[in-house]
């Protein structure tokens, strides 16, 4: 493994680097050693992904190994080996995954498609047809009391052959193999082990016309109870058409978005994974069929993000503003318990309060219905699970925004404040043209990072309500509450007519531009890029 | 806050006013207590409630007892031990790895010069815009591919889980260690070196024991952050006895939730305790961490 050897170099090297470098020494022996043994593992693994087809995978670890050769045999490189295994890990479970999503959005990748072209022509090629005419066998069956089979053949020149399924064909002699005497039409007498069935027994056996005798490669299947005769390829694959044309009917299958089809729309399995361009882009835009759920899902992500943010930080703001005291009493105490929601694994909490709000035994439902009489349906009524949503995040949330905005108080000078009183400034007036202003400059990356950590909160609205309630009559399965994540985990992994990677990845494609228009604006807009060139 | 000021400046008139305000913000303190706290007391209360069941709870049930704890560490359908077993391993392991990898290349980041150092950085903080969690599909088929060659890095092992959180070992707490690393005056090292030592030995001797502070910080986040991670391990882990906590719990939540929500209220207290212990114990230095880049002093 490539990242084993790597932590015990930076001091090898470190000494080496000050020795004087022309000398080959031990240590330099035995990095070599661990680089040779490493790269032939690796050469091995890659041997393995290239024969199974995974050729992106195979090209990722191809370069990285390559990198790895480079930094650990160059001299100028050694402040990078340093940080070798962080590098590699990221680029084989950061990078690479973000890569390959790309690539797979540009594909028909999924149920149906999962293996190469090379793969699915194979295994289609291996199907075979019994041939009305051609080459023949005449046969007479033998049965072994525990219901196995073996046909004796014989061609039009008399020759006699013993076929057994999956063995392949023997022409045995009189005493060979247990075959006994041949009667007069060349026809073995007695095989051990077996009986003769006469014609009208093996005409008449259920089980005889579906076995194919002889090696799997050539096989030999009863046409008639006169006929025997071997199955032949039904696919013959035309690579100037990229068409696989049947043998038995003539019919032209051709390669459409990865799926051999024909005219009259019959399609082989399995199809393969091809390149569809930008078609996923395209449904994902304009298809019809999915243009309502996805504009409804795509509307509540934003105002998910946009009111969990805004209800968040409200709640966070007043309790900051409110106990930024020094002399408050017990405020250590009122803040270890307020951050306590902060500190409970947030999948727990939402777990919790799916008990709490669950209609008629919860306890949140029992409590309203026994004072007002009635309890909001909080799973299957839309907009009051939406609320619950919101309600869960704030519980979830306003905690750390507390924290921030505490911090970022205690920083804004009271000079401000002193000089608005001066000039007559009421309580509102100080709020909004100082508090917030210059509070906004502090946590405001902040903000946006929290923007974009709901915009994409899974978690919270997988676990409570799986996306739900559903909404009806869409093509694939869509919840009121869903959000652009949970939406594609559920085209990955749980749609019930079929995964769908290409789709899935299209649409991570499509938020990864949104999220990243938005991180965009927050470099912007804070000059965070700047600041980060000055500092490196 | 204005309130505050103008207490300051007519603090003998006002000193009545001022104890009121106290007393109407120690009320509002109590109410958001109480909505900070009430869903953690319902399930302690759920925890002890013998019946078990959603519909016949009450805040104080009516024979407590450890009734949910005992179904729940000896049920052979759930193994609830060997979940926490596996998180908290999981967790452990992942952020010591983390950690070294992350102090290790902060430090050359810090240190050394060289070629391809802005624009790493720069790469390194671009990469967190694509949130990890958009490409679960891209790691699942990956992991899934690997485990056709390599088995023990397959899907349904720690060893896959563990290399996933790590591939993010290079993420944003380079900045933090890097940030802290530089705050830490050159002379040190330079004098070090002209006693002859190496850059590995000026690491580990002097640097390290001062960088303990952010190592806390960044170890229990990390810490925290792994144990509490759902939808990776989610898809990556199918068998039950190879779950971690939150997923095992999630999939007991999943079915008969209403029957099973005693012990269910023991587990998720169980699986809570040990990261609300690390919070409330270290609350300052978290929120130092969080807060990092919130308040420029």
């Amino acid at each position: 493994m490539p990242d084993r050897a790597s932590p015990q170099t930076p001091k090898t090297k470190a000494t080496s680097a000050r020795a004087s470098s022309s000398t080959i020494t031990l240590p330099h022996l035995v990095r070599l050693a661990i680089l040779i043994a490493m790269d032939a593992s690796a050469v091995w693994i890659l041997n393995r992904f290239f024969s199974l087809g995974y050729y992106p995978l195979a090209a990722a670890t191809l370069l990285i190994l390559i990198f790895v050769n480079i930094i650990l045999l160059h001299r100028e490189t050694y402040p990078i080996r340093w940080m070798l295994v962080g590098l590699v890990l990221m680029a084989m479970f950061t990078i690479y995954p973000i890569i390959f999503t790309t690539w797979v959005s540009f594909t028909n990748y999924g149920e149906g498609h999962l293996i190469t072209k090379e793969q699915a022509i194979e295994q289609i090629l291996k199907e075979k047809y019994l041939p009305e005419t051609g080459k023949a066998y005449t046969w007479t069956a033998f049965k072994s009391p525990e219901g196995d089979y073996v046909l004796w053949l014989q061609n039009v020149d008399g020759d006699g052959f013993l076929a057994a399924p999956g063995e392949s064909l023997t022409q045995p002699q009189p005493g060979e193999s247990g075959v006994g005497e041949f009667d007069s039409k060349g026809i073995p007498e007695t095989i051990e082990g077996y009986k003769r069935l006469n014609a009208i027994l093996a005409a008449t056996d259920q089980n005889l016309t579906q076995i194919q005798f002889g090696e799997i490669a050539n096989s030999i299947q009863i046409r008639s109870p006169k006929e025997a005769s071997e199955l032949l390829p039904l696919y013959n694959y035309d690579l100037g058409q990229d068409a696989m044309i049947s043998q038995e009917t003539g019919a032209i299958y051709r390669n459409i978005r990865g799926t051999f089809s024909s005219q009259d729309g019959t399609q082989l399995r399995p199809g393969f994974v091809a390149s569809i361009q930008f078609a996923n882009f395209r449904e994902f835009f304009v298809s019809p069929a999915l243009r309502g759920p996805l504009l409804r899902i795509i509307t509540w992500n934003f105002a998910f993000a946009l009111f969990s943010l805004l209800l968040n930080f409200a709640l966070g703001l007043a309790i900051a503003i409110l106990f930024n005291d020094q002399n408050f009493p017990l405020k250590k105490l009122i803040r270890s318990l307020l951050i306590v929601p902060y500190t409970v694994p947030a999948l727990l909490t939402i777990l919790i309060w799916r008990g709490m709000l669950n209609p008629e035994l919860g306890v949140i439902s029992r409590g309203l219905e026994n004072l007002f009489g009635w309890s909001p349906s909080w799973f299957t009524d839309q907009w009051w699970a939406k609320v619950a949503v919101l309600l869960i995040n704030l519980w979830l949330s306003y905690p750390y925004f507390m924290l921030i905005c505490s911090g970022a108080l205690q920083s804004i000078s009271q000079d401000y404040y002193a000089a608005a009183q001066v000039d007559g400034a009421n309580i509102w007036q100080q709020f909004w043209q100082i508090t917030l202003p210059l509070l906004l400059v502090a946590v405001g990356p902040l903000l946006i990072a929290s923007f974009v950590f709901n915009f994409n909160n899974f978690n919270l609205i997988y676990i409570f309500n799986a996306g739900g309630p559903p909404m009806a009559g869409t093509p694939t399965p869509a919840g009121h509450t869903d959000i652009l994540i949970s939406y594609v985990y559920n085209l990955a992994f749980t749609a019930s007519r079929g995964v769908n990677y290409g789709f899935a990845a299209a649409i991570t494609i499509v938020i990864f531009f949104i999220v990243g228009a938005i991180t965009l604006f927050q470099f912007r807009y804070t000059n965070m890029w700047e600041e980060v060139s000055e500092n490196v | 806050m204005s309130s505050m000021t103008s207490v300051k400046r007519m603090r003998t008139s006002i000193k009545a006013q001022y104890n009121v305000s106290i007393g109407i913000r120690l009320i509002i303190a109590l109410l958001l207590i109480v909505f900070s706290i009430f869903p953690i007391l319902w399930v302690v209360s759920a925890s002890l409630n013998p019946t078990g069941s959603l519909a016949t709870q009450k805040l104080i049930p009516d024979n407590p007892g450890l009734e949910n704890f005992r179904i729940l560490m000896t049920s052979g359908q759930f193994p609830f031990w060997r979940w926490f077993g596996n998180s908290l391993k999981i967790a452990t392991i992942t952020s010591v790895l983390s950690l070294s990898i992350t102090t290790i290349a902060g430090y050359a980041f810090s240190r050394f010069r060289f070629r391809g150092r802005q624009t790493m950085l720069k790469l390194i903080l671009l990469i967190q815009v694509f949130p990890a969690l958009l490409a679960l599909v891209a790691t699942f088929l990956m992991i899934s591919q690997l485990g056709d060659v390599l088995p023990a890095i397959g899907l349904n092992t720690h060893a896959s889980l563990i290399l996933v959180y790590l591939g993010g070992a290079m993420g944003i707490n380079i900045w933090l260690m890097k940030g802290f690393l530089d705050t830490i005056p050159r002379d040190i090292d330079e004098s070090a070196m002209v006693e002859g030592a190496t850059d590995w030995q000026i690491f580990t001797r002097l640097i390290l024991p001062l960088l303990r502070p952010i190592l806390i910080v960044i170890s229990i986040l990390n810490y925290i952050g792994t144990y509490g991670e759902f939808i990776l391990a989610r898809v990556l882990l199918k068998s039950s006895e190879q779950y971690t906590l939150m997923v095992g719990l999630q999939v007991f939540a999943g079915a008969q939730f209403n029957q099973r929500w005693g012990v269910f209220a023991a587990g998720a207290l169980i699986g809570a305790l040990p990261i609300m212990i690390i919070y409330l114990a270290l609350q300052d230095q978290i929120v130092g961490g969080l807060t990092q880049g919130a308040v420029k002093e």
